[in-house]
């Protein structure tokens, strides 16, 4: 369990990345907001908690990977390994500026902290499994972590994936899915239907779990009982809430892939700073 | 004049040459480069057998990874294993991959800067009955493309296995083209391989053939052929078709002044628009390109389809002869 103070700096740097985020999108004036928003929490319990890693040694052979699958999120990853101490907290508004290590969509060689490039969707689940399967080859402890949108599962390659994990029982891969029914042109189950995906997955070998993507004892503990499943890989379903946070960002698929104007950048942080000002008192 | 430096096989232009077919040097080049690194790893679409990865998987069977039918996934499963460290060896037919898997190809391996090998087997027309669908003639063209991609087409088995091996030793993504149908082998363990080194197998100075891959043979009869007519052809092994040998081919436009190429790809994209980029920015003379003219291919015997599509040594000759007369006197 966490203590009480670790669940208030765990939910107050969640909201410090949000408040990033929104100041990325406006600088940057393109890039998407609902799913960054939607993710902030996993990616702080990970960061913050989970993952073994080495801001000053990004390559350590026996850190844990983090692989990003749905590359668009990117502005969550660069607050939070910028928050985390990968790089200046103040490079962040050089998002998809020229010249940038910021790209639009995460690129492994420009920025340290990054596992591989990505953006075009479908593709991480695979990278990952490479990487657990080399693990297990040279007998590694590392563990190799995925994260997923639910729209990308569209994509055949991301089944193909799910296939061979399931066939090599990697039980040292963890997904994570991004469970916000939203993609770019509607609701996932209007676009093309994933349920019943729980279903799907156990059917293909693995073991799924799921939680609420808001929530850090239950991010905390999914990822702990997940790695204690020797048999097959775990799935994560973390049911999240896009553009978490900002009330008018959230639940709306408008909102997918476009960032605020100027004005709804500073409602929208006006309602970040109110909301760590609330975790604040509550804690108090 | 056949270069004695290249050591090629003495029975060159005996009717029993030995054949072979590049897949076979691949198979054994991958057992050796799984010998001589702990790292190497393969993995195979349901294609092992024809592919020959069956040795590597029976002698390292925990280095090998049966994926299935599942291009896209061969070759991310690969981005990721050499992403944590492995040099990773990823075979099945070039159309399915690079064909099917290109986009994967691009961004998890060329500009993720992954040294993933991705090996191409049946290109070409001489898959034969197979037919069209199984016939890869565009496969260099989508690899060519790629920024940090190295592209080897291997004209005979040996240099097959010379060239998996050295590329399992270079951190470069590379795509390795392989045939399916035995070819004549053309070199010896004595002939010299370096990636990016083009080898000039026959001296001339009228005019130039550069091949690549099986087009090598036919180019060396071409140039025995032509000595009879008292035109001197120089021949040179374009196995490298990117990063692309500057220097031998560029020599050759100067003292040649005439270029031929041949290929068995279409005549877009490939060894022929490679060689043409170069000659035509930096040193133009008369060229002609010799492949597949801008059309797909169909069941039949290799070398009845070699004779329709027109990769024959006849040919090569028919575009020498035209080449000559464009030259200025």
């Amino acid at each position: 369990m966490l203590t009480a103070q670790e669940f208030i700096d765990l939910e107050l740097k969640a909201t410090q990345i949000r408040q990033s985020v929104i100041k990325m999108l406006l600088a940057a004036g393109s890039g998407h907001s609902a799913g960054p928003l939607g993710m902030a929490d996993i990616f702080t319990a990970l960061y913050f908690h989970i993952l073994k890693i080495d801001p000053n040694n990004p390559q350590k052979p026996d850190r844990d990977r983090l692989v990003l699958s749905n590359g668009h999120i990117c502005p969550v990853l660069y607050a939070t390994l910028a928050h985390r101490g990968f790089f200046p907290v103040d490079e962040l508004s050089t998002l998809r500026k020229l010249g940038t290590r910021l790209q639009g969509h995460p690129h492994r060689e420009s920025l340290p902290g990054l596992e591989t490039t990505s953006g075009p969707l479908g593709s991480g689940l695979s990278q990952a499994s490479g990487m657990a399967l080399a693990a297990r080859m040279d007998q590694a402890s590392w563990h190799t972590y995925c994260l997923m949108s639910d729209g990308e599962h569209d994509e055949g390659n991301t089944w193909e994936a799910v296939m061979l994990a399931g066939k090599y029982k990697l039980h040292n891969l963890t997904a994570i899915m991004d469970r916000n029914n939203i993609q770019i042109d509607g609701f996932t189950e209007e676009i093309m239907p994933l349920e019943n995906i729980r279903a799907k997955y156990e059917a293909f070998g693995w073991t799924v779990i799921e939680i609420n993507g808001h929530n850090m004892q239950e991010i905390i503990d999914g990822v702990e009982r997940a790695k204690v499943i020797f048999e097959k890989p775990t799935m994560i379903i973390a049911h999240t809430i896009p553009g978490k946070g900002v009330d008018f960002m959230e639940n709306k698929f408008e909102w997918h892939g476009k960032p605020p104007n100027a004005k709804e950048a500073k409602i929208a942080l006006h309602k970040l700073r109110t909301l760590a000002g609330k975790i604040r008192s509550e804690h108090e | 004049m056949i270069n004695q430096q290249a050591h090629l096989n003495p029975k060159l232009f005996d009717q029993d040459i030995e054949k072979v077919p590049t897949r076979d040097g691949f198979g054994e080049g991958l057992v050796l480069a799984g010998e001589s690194s702990p790292n190497v790893v393969a993995l195979c679409a349901d294609l092992t057998e024809s592919t020959r990865m069956q040795s590597f998987r029976d002698k390292f069977p925990e280095r090998f990874i049966e994926v299935g039918v599942a291009e896209q996934n061969l070759v991310t499963v690969a981005s990721g294993l050499a992403a944590a460290g492995k040099i990773p060896f990823c075979a099945s037919y070039a159309t399915f991959s690079p064909g099917r898997n290109w986009e994967q190809i691009r961004t998890t391996i060329c500009y993720n800067d992954q040294p993933v090998k991705i090996i191409g087997s049946h290109a070409g027309i001489s898959v034969g009955p197979d037919g069209a669908t199984h016939q890869a003639l565009e496969d260099i063209a989508l690899m060519r493309a790629l920024p940090n991609m190295v592209v080897i087409v291997p004209m005979d088995s040996i240099e097959a296995k010379k060239a998996t091996m050295a590329i399992a030793a270079t951190k470069q993504p590379s795509y390795l083209r392989l045939s399916r149908d035995k070819t004549p082998v053309i070199s010896t363990e004595q002939t010299p391989f370096q990636i990016g080194k083009a080898e000039v197998l026959a001296e001339g100075k009228d005019i130039a053939i550069i091949a690549c891959g099986q087009m090598v043979y036919q180019a060396l009869q071409a140039a025995e052929q032509m000595k009879e007519h008292n035109i001197s052809v120089r021949v040179i092994n374009c196995h490298t078709l990117k990063p692309l040998d500057e220097k031998t081919i560029l020599e050759a436009t100067d003292e040649c002044g005439a270029i031929v190429t041949v290929e068995e790809h279409q005549v877009t994209g490939g060894l022929g628009g490679a060689v043409a980029e170069l000659v035509c920015q930096k040193f133009p003379v008369p060229m002609k390109i010799v492949g597949i003219a801008n059309r797909f291919g169909e069941s039949g015997e290799s070398e009845e389809l070699l004779e329709k599509f027109g990769l024959t040594t006849k040919e090569i000759i028919h575009a020498i002869t035209t080449v000559l007369r464009m030259k200025p006197t």
